[in-house]
């Protein structure tokens, strides 16, 4: 399995890649980690023309926290977030997903940018971001914009990516100390992508829900925030009936497709499955 | 057809070089050019992990990365492990501890334990099995390549005392 041929670039500044991506504009490609595209290039699922390596743009790397928001460049890696101490600390889920992708060597290469940007339903940090509130720094010749990951992942590999943009950095409030949150994720195997996953972030006020929010990963076209299933926790007690009633609502806007992992019927129990048990984690990891 | 490219690294410790097509992934580089068949091609499909190497300090699978990316990188197979008649400890502990049956996984699986000990040097079963979960094996049920990895543990971390 060889890529069909193209030229190969690695610029090492921001404006430099910019410039090769206005100048060679639908015929060329982004390279991240490569874990997406080169598997889909193997197979002739994508043949650009042209690939542009963000592998030497050093901007484009490293995590820090900056006036209570967290700035994650674009080309750090799986295995970086998860041996980040800072993220242990204030924003323990982004670890706890990135764990959960795939494998050890995948996770060596594999980026937070390229993940978001491939718009893969099966991709886990759509629906971590989402529930955190992030937002994402696009950068074009033209200027930048930052936009919310809410909305942004719009159908199955579609985003509001425009061609000559590069995302080049990942902003995420740093939740409240108190929040609790958690990734539930079911997979087959090691290495695999979900079955079924949700992400929960939860704020309690006593025994109240204050604040909550999930978001479900494979159960549809591209990643789905949960609202309704959001609206009827807050401001209410969490017990079992609420919980189930939550999952409920949430497997009511799941539309899977069936595949070897499971048919839509399965896959859409699993999703409530997954809600119920990111739910309860994050309520035993919240502050009452 | 894309203009060939000269990329130069260092191949377990050697300084070399090859010239290739843009689309030429590490692993054929490597068997095809460089003549080091330890690394493996089992799956292509980055699945297997019969075909890790070391990239700058990473385990990588190299039917996953072009070869183009690689100028000026450090690159370690298998064949850089045994060092003038002496086998390194995670040979000698898949030898040792029966890591092995058919032997298609283990260069693979040495090279990545050989990043997992210099990040961990003493790591738990669970943490073994965890991130060594990249490699599979049709053989052995994996547990004697769990002791063969604790037996360089020990071997290297005594070593060090
Ligand atoms: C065996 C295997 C199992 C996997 N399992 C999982 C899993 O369980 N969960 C999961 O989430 N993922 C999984 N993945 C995918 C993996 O996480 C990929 O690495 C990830 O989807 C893409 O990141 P990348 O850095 O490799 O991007 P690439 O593959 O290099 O790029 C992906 C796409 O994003 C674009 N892109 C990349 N970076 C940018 C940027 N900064 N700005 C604009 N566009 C950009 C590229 O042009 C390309 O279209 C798996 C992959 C493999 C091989
Ligand atoms: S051959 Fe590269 S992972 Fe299987
Ligand atoms: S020993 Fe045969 S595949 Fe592992």
């Amino acid at each position: 399995m060889i890529p069909r041929e193209f030229e190969y670039y690695a610029p090492k500044t921001i404006p430099d890649a910019l410039g090769l991506l206005k100048q060679f504009g639908d015929e060329a490609k982004l390279l991240a980690g490569g874990h997406s595209l080169l598997p889909m290039m193997k197979l002739r699922f994508a043949q650009p023309g042209h690939l542009i390596d963000l592998g030497r743009i050093r901007e484009l790397k490293g995590i820090r926290e900056d006036g209570g928001t967290l700035r994650i460049g674009a080309m750090t890696t799986e295995n970086e977030l998860i041996w980040s101490k800072l993220l242990q600390d204030k924003c323990p889920l982004l670890v706890e997903g990135a764990r959960l992708i795939s494998d050890p060597q995948v996770r060596y290469k594999g980026t937070i940018g390229g993940d978001i940007a491939h718009g893969d339903p099966g991709n886990d940090h759509p629906a971590l971001m989402l529930v955190l509130g992030a937002s994402f720094v696009l950068k074009a010749s033209t200027g930048e914009r930052v936009v919310p990951a809410d909305g942004f992942f719009v159908g199955s590999y579609a985003t509001l990516l425009k061609p000559g943009e590069i995302m080049t950095e990942i902003r995420i409030p740093v939740p409240a100390p108190g929040t609790g949150t958690c990734y539930a994720k079911l997979k087959r195997k090691v290495g695999d992508f979900a079955t079924a996953a949700a992400a929960v972030m939860l704020r309690m006020k006593g025994e109240t829900v204050q604040e909550v929010a999930i978001a479900l990963t494979n159960v549809g076209a591209s990643v789905l925030r949960a609202r309704a299933a959001e609206d009827s926790l807050r401001g209410k007690a969490m017990n079992d009936a609420s919980i189930a009633e939550a999952a409920r609502l949430a497997m009511s806007i799941c539309d899977p497709a069936a595949d070897q992992r499971g048919d839509a019927e399965y896959k859409t129990a699993m999703a409530g499955e997954m809600t119920q048990r990111a739910l309860r984690t994050a309520r035993s990891r919240a502050t009452h | 057809m894309a203009k060939k490219q000269a990329v130069s690294f260092k191949l377990n410790g050697r300084q070399v070089e090859v010239l290739v097509e843009p689309r030429e992934l590490l692993i054929h580089s490597l068997r095809e050019k460089l003549q080091h068949t330890g690394p493996h091609i089992g799956c292509e499909t980055s699945h297997c992990g019969a075909c890790t190497v070391d990239l700058d300090g990473m385990s990588v699978k190299s039917c996953t990365v072009l070869t183009v990316q690689c100028q000026d990188a450090e690159v370690l197979t298998i064949e850089g492990f045994e060092q003038s008649g002496e086998l390194h400890a995670l040979q000698e502990g898949f030898t040792q501890e029966h890591g092995l049956q058919c032997g298609y996984c283990t260069p693979g699986m040495i090279t990545r334990a050989f990043r997992l000990l210099k990040e961990n040097p003493s790591p738990s079963e669970e943490e073994i099995r965890y991130w060594m979960a990249g490699n599979l094996c049709r053989c052995t049920g994996y547990q004697n390549i769990v002791k063969a990895v604790q037996y360089a543990a020990k071997k290297m971390s005594s070593a060090h005392t």
